[in-house]
């Protein structure tokens, strides 16, 4: 089992992730329409390119953002959330070496204690985001049973990995679960809502040209997100 | 029984269809109809497909459901946070359920799909800026306004507007004479007082080409004569075209596409007809909205912008007095607290937050300006934004609305809040008669008008 998801499944999800992610990012663009979304993109590619960055940027600073600033507890969570969920799976040490093994490079790696904190910041930010869904109102009505999969399929290499980290029980066993869950999680990506990884960029960068370019970008200050 | 006398899927076309429908008050029997009238769910099927691309397939696929954008809708806060009133759950259960069944829905969705689209959203795109992943439901709530208008589950008032510009090119029955009639008329009535006002009608090669609100004829023709006296005073080489001066759209609120892009049309054709320099627009928000921001696109213009550069009416009288064309005598200046309402079709839509500052900077005494909170392209919608104002069916629902604004005006302390749109100027008349806080309203022209400097060659003689 670990030789066989260690080997031709690290392989295979890996690549369905990397293409089907490509994939979506590039139809995303393709599928873009000036006539249909009236923006007129292609005319002003430079003030476009400005407004998406502007965008894009703004909404990845904790407090970047009015809508960041007005909901505060909400930030803290998301970020605690995100900011591990990208930079432990990336830069954890075990990962690169493992990197290493199979392709001979790897990437800078996180000091341990730090990526401990990170993966604790994860877990513990998905129980409040998993709570918010149950305690507000607001949210409540819009969640559905394919929001707490989507949840439990992100954070369960985290909850596995710390298991497994910690050598609670069987580490053979739980490194195993953890390889399973990440690897379910990399194919599972391209089809779901986890695509949000790249389409958070794209549909941010399209909101970005249309403000940038038709609504004021071109007026003067731009946009105060 | 499928299609109604006046509820129906076909736009309405002709001048005595118009009066037909317009004769049923209030809609009596056209929304009775509408209780039978067949969903033809082929052809709205078959409509998504076409149409609902990329940006709106990936919006609806990829909300988080994380709820922040509840907080950024007036209407939700308004109606005691009422959960269905978050705009994530507006738009999923109304266009979300619309992809997932595939079109296969019946009129009592159709129903509740009408009133989500316009009496729970003015398309005022503030949630769209507080959204992480960039959804703005206002976009989309246009959009199903034009799935519910192809499927003939429209407002009675949008349905007579949409008509209008179908039959008259204009928001209501003002043909072109009435228009040229009316703005002659006025003028002549000011011409004692100013001497010289003229309204050049049909120049060719001019600096300005005015386009109005036919609102302004029918209603309030004194504005056509301020317009005039303004562009007289700052020396102006204006025009008005005999044809193609209305700038507004209701085709745009009533979701009534092709409307639009007749519409639109029609003024770019005197645009190019009569090749001024620039297009001026009135205070008008959605007009601006229409025939500036999205009708470039309605007529299939790539560069996004209408055939000769276009502005706002504020965009005009801040040039003005930025560059002393129009002076204002300083003892003038409103000296009243003042505040002023941020439109979301040219503020949050078009940028135009600054300009307007700049003006009050001209107009009202320092120290005496009030921002609301929150302002700018955080601005709420007045609360009859995007048709809302219109729409006897929603009057409740719109006169609840209007407490937001209500309560932004009460807590300046300002005496008067300056609305350089038509659709916020008429919501805040609206909510001084409907809660009576003792509030005045105005458009900038009567106020210029009554502080701005006539230079010597321009008054009149003794």
């Amino acid at each position: 089992m670990y030789d066989f998801l260690t080997g031709p499944m690290f392989w295979l999800s890996l690549g369905i992730f990397l293409i089907g992610m490509l994939v979506r990012f590039v139809l995303y663009f393709r599928g873009l329409s000036w006539q249909l979304d009236r923006v007129a993109y292609k005319a002003y590619p430079f003030q476009g390119f400005k407004g998406a960055l502007n965008s894009i940027v703004k909404w990845l600073i904790p407090f970047g953002t009015y809508g960041w600033r007005k909901q505060p507890f909400m930030t803290v969570i998301f970020f605690g959330f995100h900011i591990g969920a990208v930079l432990v799976p990336l830069f954890l040490l075990a990962h690169n070496l493992v990197l290493k093994e199979k392709i001979g490079i790897s990437l800078i790696t996180l000091n341990p204690l730090l990526a401990d904190i990170l993966t604790w910041a994860v877990i513990v930010s998905a129980v409040f985001l998993a709570l918010r869904r149950i305690a507000l109102p607001e949210v409540r009505i819009l969640t559905t049973w394919y929001d707490y999969i989507i949840l439990l399929l992100a954070v369960a290499p985290f909850i596995t990995g710390l298991v497994a980290r910690y050598e609670l029980g069987s580490y053979t066993f739980w490194l195993t679960v953890h390889i399973l869950c990440g690897e379910v999680l990399l194919i599972a990506a391209p089809f779901t809502k986890l695509s949000h990884i790249v389409l958070f960029f794209a549909s941010r960068a399209q909101l970005g040209m249309d403000y940038g370019i038709k609504r004021g970008g071109m007026k003067g200050k731009g946009m105060a997100w | 029984m499928p299609e109604g006398k006046f509820c129906n899927k076909k736009p309405v076309e002709t001048e005595e269809e118009l009066k037909a429908l317009l004769g049923d008050t209030g809609g009596k029997q056209y929304y009775q109809e509408m209780k039978s009238l067949d969903v033809d769910q082929d052809l709205l099927w078959k409509t998504i497909q076409n149409t609902l691309k990329s940006r709106m397939k990936t919006w609806l696929e990829i909300c988080a459901h994380c709820g922040m954008c509840a907080d950024s809708c007036f209407l939700y806060l308004i109606n005691d946070q009422d959960p269905r009133q978050v705009p994530a759950y507006k738009i999923q259960s109304t266009l979300g359920e619309l992809v997932k069944r595939k079109g296969k829905v019946d009129n009592e969705f159709m129903h509740m799909v009408m009133e989500t689209a316009w009496a729970k959203c003015t398309c005022c795109n503030r949630c769209g800026m507080y959204c992480p992943h960039g959804i703005d439901m206002g976009v989309m709530f246009g959009y199903v306004r034009g799935l519910c208008y192809q499927q003939g589950f429209v407002p009675w008032e949008m349905k007579i507007g949409a008509g209008m510009h179908r039959v008259y090119r204009a928001q209501m029955d003002v043909t072109d004479e009435d228009f040229v009639e009316t703005f002659e008329w006025m003028v002549e009535e000011y011409e004692e007082d100013y001497p010289g006002l003229e309204v050049p009608v049909d120049k060719e090669g001019a600096d300005i080409l005015y386009t109005v609100n036919a609102r302004e004829v029918k209603h309030y023709p004194e504005d056509l004569a301020e317009a005039a006296i303004l562009f007289h005073l700052a020396g102006e080489n204006w025009t008005v075209p005999t044809s193609g001066w209305e700038q507004t759209s209701l085709a745009m609120f009533a979701g009534d596409w092709a409307a639009c892009k007749m519409q639109v049309e029609h003024v770019y054709a005197a645009m190019e007809r009569l090749k001024p320099k620039r297009m001026v627009g009135t205070e008008c928000g959605h007009a601006h909205r229409a025939t500036v921001v999205e009708g470039p696109y309605w007529a299939g213009r790539s560069t996004g912008k209408p055939p000769v550069e276009s502005i706002h009416y504020v965009e005009w009288l801040a040039e003005a007095l930025r560059e002393g064309k129009l002076k204002i005598d300083p003892s003038k200046r409103l000296k009243i607290p003042v505040t002023l309402q941020d439109s979301c079709n040219y503020v949050r839509n078009n940028g135009l937050k600054d300009i307007t500052r700049e003006i009050m900077s001209y107009i009202v005494e320092p120290g005496y300006f009030v921002e609301m909170s929150p302002n700018r392209e955080h601005n709420y919608c007045c609360g009859g934004g995007g048709g809302f104002n219109g729409i006897g069916l929603f009057r409740p629902q719109r006169n609840k609305a209007l407490i937001t604004k209500r309560d932004q005006i009460l807590h300046t302390g300002a005496e008067m809040v300056i609305a350089p749109c038509h659709n916020c100027w008429d919501a805040i008349r609206d909510l001084e008669e409907e809660y009576k806080i003792g509030i005045k309203w105005s458009f900038l022209k009567p106020l210029v008008i009554s502080m701005v400097e006539i230079p010597e060659h321009l008054k009149p003689k003794e």
